[in-house]
């Protein structure tokens, strides 16, 4: 990379919405089309910690398909590092899934090279970055274990560390811990600032818990619901050295409050559309 | 060794001691006339297997097996995995195979017969019919239901289409294939050796019908246990295979 690349990718956005929509209508009947997002504009900062929070079904995992380049936008454009995605999915970003998405037919080590596959490096190099993830997920007594004898949240630090191993500029997490329970959750939370801190890279994390968003990200989007559009962005201005234990400052509940009141309107009309349609 | 396929073992001998008191309480009540007793079948049996004319009749089913069992998992599985990643060609041929495997498949073999004539090629295709359609079935049905998850972290790691069918597609549904090629199996031993017994002159098939006409008890006990003896091993070894698969899912 040149050095006026090096400049403008840094002046830049990492990631750049504009007027995105994203409408699905099945093949041949146009009647039953969902308009699930937008129009959305956002802007993710290089190496900032943003959050989504929003009522279910209000286009969060269609948000981050269309960041990922898993899917295409109807309408507007989606660019990462300068260049427009277009349903191709780009090199440098990582995702980890609302579901296990952990391979049961291979070894928690298997699973973790698997990300590897795409990329040329030395052996040597390969067994460096795959012993580094083990260690940073706490999977190292785990190395040889299939996920069937693991817990869903080992399963989901499995896939994490799959995703680590490609050192992604951007790694893009949807609700990675909504299985779990509210202690673990914490726990985990830590371990994803940690990474976050020690990768140096832009995390894009999808939550449905407020309390969730307000700890970890430096900035929050607040969705309505569906179709999906940006309501509000909040900024936590928590210094960058921060784990869970900033849950007992003052500006952690002041976050979480400013959080549900743009937050209880949308998530009433989610349920309401939920009680209509049943 | 694993506690299922232990369980399953133990299973195994007590069915294999439960038939042969079964075998030698009835040989007691129906006496010679119709049946054997274990112990003269087996003595019987070794005695037949040496010669080599019974040779000649395995080498010929062994065959005919082979290819018809070859030629249902080739075709079966083609079927299944065109079918299984299309939405819209599944929608179309799977009620038909259904409907196919419903039927009767003796009730073909007429047909079949004026098609292939009789010999080699009548007995394959008839082993064949039969084990194709389940194959089919379960790869369809195993294809569908890979996790769409899986395919998507696919996708994100930058996988050729090649690398998606043999990297992911067929690792997470060969549980499913493999229960599939068990059923498969068996099916295309039956249709084989049904084949055999209707139109052939040479095989097992062949020689059980044979044994049935002369009333040769000796011989018709002989090639119902060997028979029996080989679809229960496979069974066995296929089922214990399976269960290690699904284990890890
Ligand atoms: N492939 C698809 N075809 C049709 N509709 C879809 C498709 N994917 C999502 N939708 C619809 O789009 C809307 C948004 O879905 P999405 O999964 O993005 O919501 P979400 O915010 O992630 O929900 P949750 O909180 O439950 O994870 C939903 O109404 C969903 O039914
Ligand atoms: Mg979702």
């Amino acid at each position: 990379m040149n050095v006026t690349q090096t400049a403008q990718t840094l002046l830049s956005n990492q990631v750049s919405l504009r007027k995105v929509d994203k409408v699905f209508s099945p093949p041949g009947k146009p009647a039953d089309a969902v308009h699930a997002l937008g129009p959305i504009d956002l802007e993710l900062h290089h190496g900032e910690f943003f959050a989504v929070v929003g009522p279910s079904g209000c286009g969060k995992s269609t948000l981050l398909e269309l960041i990922a380049g898993l899917s295409t936008a109807t309408s507007g454009e989606v660019a990462f590092e300068g260049k427009p995605i277009e349903g191709r999915i780009p090199d440098g970003v990582g995702v980890v899934f609302q579901e296990d998405a952990s391979f049961p037919w291979l070894t928690v080590s298997d699973n973790i090279a698997f990300g590897l596959r795409r990329m040329k490096l030395p052996p040597g190099e390969k067994a460096r970055r795959i012993e580094k993830a083990l260690a940073m997920m706490g999977l190292v007594p785990f190395a040889n274990s299939y996920p069937a004898q693991l817990s869903g949240g080992m399963r989901q630090r499995v896939c994490i560390a799959r995703t680590l191993v490609t050192e992604p500029r951007l790694i893009l997490l949807d609700e990675p811990f909504g299985a779990l329970d509210q202690q673990t959750r914490l726990l985990m939370g830590d371990e994803v600032l940690n990474l976050w801190r020690k990768t140096g890279a832009t995390v894009f994390l999808i939550t449905h818990a407020l309390d969730e968003a307000a700890m970890l990200a430096d900035r929050i989007g607040v969705m309505s619901a569906r179709p999906g559009r940006l309501i509000d962005i909040v900024e936590t201005g928590w210094s960058r050295d921060r784990d869970s234990r900033i849950v007992q400052e003052e500006q952690f509940g002041a976050i979480t409050a400013r959080l549900w009141r743009s937050l209880r309107q949308e998530s009433m009309k989610a349920i309401g559309k939920i009680e209509a349609a049943t | 060794m694993n506690p299922q396929t232990g369980q399953l073992l133990r299973n195994t001998l007590t069915l294999i001691v439960v038939v042969l008191v079964a075998w030698q309480a009835l040989y007691w009540v129906v006496g010679d006339v119709a049946l054997r007793s274990p112990l003269q079948t087996l003595a019987f049996a070794a005695k037949f297997t040496s010669t080599p004319q019974f040779a000649a009749h395995l080498a010929e089913t062994s065959k005919a097996f082979g290819l018809a069992l070859l030629l249902a998992v080739v075709i079966g599985l083609s079927i299944g995995f065109t079918l299984g990643a299309s939405r819209f060609l599944s929608d179309v041929f799977e009620p038909m195979l259904v409907a196919l495997y419903s039927i009767p498949k003796i009730t073909l073999y007429p047909i079949l017969l004026l098609a292939f004539g009789l010999g080699m090629s009548s007995k394959v295709a008839f082993g064949t019919i039969h084990g194709v359609i389940p194959i089919a079935l379960f790869t369809i049905t195993a294809v569908r239901n890979v996790k769409r998850v899986y395919i998507k972290t696919g996708h994100v790691m930058g996988l050729t289409p090649l690398d998606m069918i043999a990297r992911i597609i067929v690792p997470a549904a060969l549980p499913e294939i493999f229960a599939g090629l068990r059923i498969g199996f068996s099916l295309t031993l039956i249709g084989t050796l049904l084949g055999e017994m209707f139109a052939s002159q040479r095989g097992l098939g062949f020689l059980l019908m044979s044994a049935i006409g002369l009333h040769n008890v000796d011989l018709i006990m002989t090639l119902t246990l060997l028979l029996t003896v080989f679809a229960g091993t496979a069974s066995v070894v296929l089922l214990a295979l399976n269960q290690r698969l699904y284990a890890r899912s």
